[in-house]
């Protein structure tokens, strides 16, 4: 059973720790780097299932923008995300949007809502 | 408007075709278009004045730099003087506001004489030597080593695009084609007479072809099998456009010229901005108009020379531009001097104005070679019957920016399009964007409009009002944002929407 | 509707700044505030900012910056806070009278009791970092950018290069390829990153797309459209080594090389300018040296966090308020900041020397070189230390604060100048 170490810059907060991770496989032997219990927490996440917030848009019709804002409601498993763009990529929602509006429930069976991140009111005439 | 732009296949057969509508073939234009004649102006690219016109120092010459007796200070000395008329007609912006050849240290001063007996062979009015002590007065930011000037009170700044469009939308007005996006190919030709030409859009037939083809000149001449040993050598030059608020210098300040070139001045725009440049090198491609590192620094050099307080800190454009320099020996023999214009009818075909070698000051001598054109047509026989409706005048569109507020609230009343910015370093509203779409020569890209109304040349740069611009000419033109350009096809924006399916 | 045509408070842009500045001023007591924005609804920048990261400061959240804008949007609303949109402020004098114009409105003119500045940023460009090269389309900033994909819906290139490592450009560098863009490179003539670390992590290397340091763009190649990008690596002095050049293929070039604080109303008002920043001369209530003319946010200086524009908004619509209702003493003696060793600027210029009675006051501080390691932030009149703060690290993509408690309220009084200082620790 080989130990290993992975290097990773702590995405916990705006500090940016260097972190020192070994680990066996998913066993996790010991973090150095970290100011904070935050960093441990990130630093499991990041060798066992690494998860990033994701932004981007969808397709509304008939509002005053073409496109609304969309945000996961939590960290997003990161081999997903490519696949998640293509979900969103079919959604086409009718204006007015409302902010937290759910726009895909449980994106690939994540668990994990994507939501609007603001109002998008209808276009005049 | 477009009632202006005639389709392209009601008429195949003109009185002249003029090939480049830069400021030269601009104004042959507008000066042709007072006779009954039935004249077609062809442009290469998707907008006039797209080449040397566009890219330049933007003065009107005094005339005592070229040589006495070349054609070159005929028609400088000739073009300044109609300048006034030109610019009151036409409604473009020029300012007679004189200009300075100033020479650093003692050693420079000789140069001075030399340049002001040039001047009163030429017959250059109203020009003054300066001492140092009265040039460090009018200009403060001048180098203190200031040792004197020559001064010339009838040189001037104007906006070369304002007057490359002015002088094209007169000509339109008065009935002439212009057809755009339309190269020269080759000539029609009928034993010793040019009888047509051959263009990507087609063929046209014409008694008179005049060769206004700026850096291709020497080609379009060459296919019509005349001056074989013409060539012409585009001459880079760099530039520097200052922020119109953090700099200003008074005038136009040239130093003592060079043996190739008259040297990096500092000078003012009407539009308030100081420029820098240009630097004088030779190179081989006719499109080539990229700034340089070492070009750049060679302008910089020169130009603090000049003016010590410049910061490079307030620097907010570059820009490069290409001289049509070309190698004809002045007609009269006793000159020495082997860049001089060509303006004939040549005797070797019929059916051609040639023209040649209009480097600067082009933009100064433009008005009086359109002039000379017509001469040398009345020459050769043509009767030139002048058209009863002729209308020398083009109205003005308003300029937000230049009205006082009082002329802006009333503007924004009659035209509520008016009283939207859409760039707002420049203060240029909708309103404006909008009558230039729909001009007579209508405005279809956003460089097109950028020159047209000055918007995206202050400090953003177009940040802020690209997006906005492409959707105002997406609207307007009926076309998908896709297809807006910034200067042509091939020039697009974008390149599909965010959310492909 | 008719508009007033005076205001105790207008401010001047609804971004993060102008919508903290407004609801601060009504907070404060100001009656009618009136907020002039030239977009079509308020929010500014953040609304093209869809990306996380905003609130963790002001609400412990992480929220998109639309999210972040529509709470304050809400609050200024529910305030009953006056809106003119699509509108643009063409001159302010400096006893506060204002000329604004708009599609729908007219030519306006609105006299305010006070005024708060909140224009924000404008990105430099690149005749700004003199780039060399032709001029074809195809180059833009990357907030121009981020606006067509987020805002208006079209992509501006299918492959990119990106200059600059600041956030902006980190961020669309993500973003373009999550929406099927490919990012060539990311250049960066600085031999560190200019953005924050994170953005590294989550917006280049988690997309494997590759960073240069010490590279810049050595040219732009192609007349109509961007064909292809010519980086080059540079040395200490900043200067293209020469051989090092590459030619990378691409239709775009975004830039991301620092934005510069957007004072043009400013100037005409008269305001005094740091040639530093770039921004107003301010005092602990974000005022500008002309009376009754405050300033908030990115137009003062560049802020990293919004959280921190928000709460200078606070801070300057306060004072806005305060000036308003007249409840201030005017011409109080100040003591000048002094930058010291390694500090690029602070934020104020200047505190009353009464500033400290009521509140300590919390300094801005952006450094010239990073250090990795502990350092002291310290401020002292010459002879004593005021305030003193160890950090684990400077760099200048992170701005750091420092407070001078209120037990300097004495020190403060008799000093003429207090400077900011560096130093290693240990």
């Amino acid at each position: 059973m080989a130990t290993e170490e992975t290097k990773m810059i702590c995405l916990g907060c705006p500090v940016g720790c260097s972190l020192t991770v070994t680990h066996n496989k998913d066993t996790i032997i010991k973090v150095e780097g970290t100011q904070c219990n935050i960093g441990i927490e990130f630093a499991t996440s990041e060798i066992r299932d690494p998860r990033r917030m994701i932004a981007t848009t969808v397709r509304v019709k008939g509002g005053i923008h073409p496109l609304v804002p969309v945000y996961t409601a939590s960290p997003f498993p990161k081999p997903l995300i490519m696949k998640l763009m293509e979900e969103l990529r079919k959604i086409e929602l009718e204006a007015p949007v409302k902010i937290d509006q759910v726009v895909l429930k449980n994106a690939l069976g994540t668990g994990i809502d994507v939501i609007a991140s603001r109002d998008l009111p209808l276009a005049p005439d | 408007m477009t009632k202006y732009l005639r389709s392209k296949t009601e008429n195949k057969n003109f009185d002249v075709i003029i090939i480049g509508a830069g400021i030269v073939g601009s104004m042959i234009a507008r000066f042709l278009s007072r006779y009954k004649l039935d004249i077609l102006l062809i442009e290469k690219e998707a907008d006039v004045c797209m080449g040397t016109t566009a890219a330049n120092t933007a003065i009107i010459h005094a005339g005592y730099d070229p040589l006495p007796g070349t054609l070159k200070a005929e028609m400088n000395i000739l073009g300044n003087r109609m300048w006034n008329t030109v610019a009151g007609e036409l409604n473009i912006p020029f300012e007679r506001r004189g200009d300075y050849v100033v020479a650093i240290g003692k050693k420079e001063l000789p140069h001075l004489d030399e340049l002001f007996q040039r001047g009163v062979k030429n017959g250059v009015p109203g020009m003054m030597l300066i001492s140092g002590d009265e040039v460090r007065k009018r200009e403060p930011d001048i180098n203190p080593d200031v040792s004197g000037a020559l001064w010339a009170e009838t040189g001037g700044i104007t906006d070369p695009f304002a007057a490359n469009f002015a002088a094209c939308e007169n000509a339109v007005m008065n009935g002439v084609t212009l057809l755009l996006e339309t190269a020269f190919e080759a000539f029609v030709i009928d034993g010793k007479r040019i009888v047509g030409i051959k263009t990507n859009k087609g063929t046209f037939g014409t008694r008179w072809i005049v060769n206004a083809a700026g850096l291709y000149s020497d080609d379009v001449m060459h296919k019509a099998g005349i001056r074989p040993e013409f060539k012409i050598t585009p001459r880079k030059g760099e530039y520097y456009v200052f922020d119109s608020a953090d700099i200003s210098v008074n005038n136009v300040l040239f130093p003592v010229p060079t043996v190739i070139s008259k040297g990096i001045m500092v000078t003012t725009t009407v539009h308030g901005n100081t420029i820098i440049g240009p630097n004088a090198e030779s190179i081989q491609d006719k499109e080539d108009t990229s700034v340089t590192e070492e070009g750049l620094t060679e302008v910089w050099r020169g130009a603090v020379k000049l003016v010590p307080k410049l910061n490079l800190r307030y620097a907010i454009s570059l820009f490069a531009g290409l001289r049509a320099e070309g190698n004809a020996r002045c007609k009269n023999q006793n000159v020495n001097y082997s860049h001089d214009y060509v303006i004939e009818i040549p005797a070797e075909i019929q059916g051609l104005v040639n023209l040649g070698g209009i480097e600067s000051p082009g933009l100064a001598s433009s008005p009086a070679i359109a002039q000379r054109i017509v001469g040398l047509l009345k020459d050769a026989g043509e009767k030139l019957e002048e058209k009863s409706d002729w209308n020398p005048i083009r109205p003005a569109r308003p300029r937000f920016r230049d009205l006082s507020k009082e002329e802006q609230k009333i503007l924004i009343h009659n035209d509520p399009e008016y009283g939207r910015i859409v760039c707002r370093c420049e203060n240029v509203t909708e309103g404006e964007i909008v009558a230039e779409i729909h001009s007579p020569i209508p405005a279809r890209t956003y460089d097109a409009i950028k020159r047209r109304t000055w918007l995206g040349t202050g400090r953003c740069q177009g940040a802020f009002d690209t997006p906005r611009v492409v959707g105002i000419l997406s609207r307007e033109l009926g076309l998908p944002p896709e297809q807006i350009s910034k200067k042509g096809p091939g020039s697009e924006f974008l390149v599909g929407k965010t959310k492909k399916v | 509707m008719a508009l007033k045509k005076k205001f105790d408070v207008v401010v001047v842009g609804s971004g993060p700044g102008g919508l903290g500045a407004a609801i601060a001023a009504k907070k404060a007591g100001a009656e009618d505030v009136l907020i002039i924005e030239r977009d079509k609804e308020l929010g500014g920048i953040l609304l093209q900012c869809i990306h996380n990261g905003f609130g963790t400061e002001m609400f412990k959240e992480d929220l998109p910056g639309p999210k972040y804008a529509q709470r304050f949007v809400g609050e200024a609303l529910s305030l009953g806070i006056e809106t003119l949109l699509d509108a643009m402020v063409l001159d302010i004098t400096p006893l506060r009278h204002i000329y604004a114009t708009s599609k729908w409105s007219g030519f306006i003119e609105i006299d305010a009791r006070a005024v708060v500045l909140a224009m924000g940023a404008r990105e430099r460009t690149r005749s700004q970092i003199r780039t060399p090269g032709t001029r074809p389309a195809g180059v833009y900033t990357a907030g121009t950018a981020q606006r067509f994909v987020n805002i208006e819906g079209f992509m501006p290139g299918k492959r990119f290069v990106i200059l600059g490592s600041g956030d902006i450009g980190m961020i669309m560098a993500r973003r373009l390829t999550l929406e099927g863009a490919k990012i060539e490179r990311v250049l960066e003539i600085m031999p560190f990153l200019t953005g924050v670390t994170r953005n590294y992590v989550q917006c280049l290397r988690d997309f494997d797309i590759p960073l240069q340091l010490r590279h810049t763009v050595n040219r732009i190649l192609g007349n109509k459209r961007v064909e292809a990008i010519e980086s080059v690596q540079v040395d200490e002095q900043m200067k293209p080594i020469p051989g090092t050049e590459e030619i990378i293929p691409a239709d775009t070039l975004l830039l991301s090389v620092g934005l510069i604080p957007e004072n043009e109303l400013s100037k005409k008002a008269g305001v005094g300018l740091d040639p530093i920043t770039g921004g107003p001369y301010v005092n602990e209530e974000m005022e500008t040296t002309v009376p009754g003319i405050f300033s908030a946010g990115n137009v003062v200086h560049i802020y990293d966090l919004v959280d921190w524009v928000t709460e200078a908004g606070y801070i300057a619509g306060k004072g806005a308020a305060k000036f308003a209702l007249s409840e201030r003493k005017h011409g109080l003696d100040s003591v000048k900041l002094k930058v010291g060793v390694n500090i690029h600027h602070i934020i104020p210029h200047m505190l009353s020397k009464e500033s400290l009675r009521d509140i300590p006051q919390k300094l801005q501080v952006r450094v010239i070189k990073p250090i990795e390691g502990k350092v002291w932030i310290e401020v002292t009149d010459g002879k004593n230390l005021l305030a003193r703060k160890l950090e684990r690290y400077v760099r200048p993509g992170e701005m750091v604060t420092i407070e001078i408690p209120q037990k300097a309220y004495d020190m403060v009084k008799n000093a003429e100048t207090l400077t900011v200082n560096i130093v290693k620790f240990g």
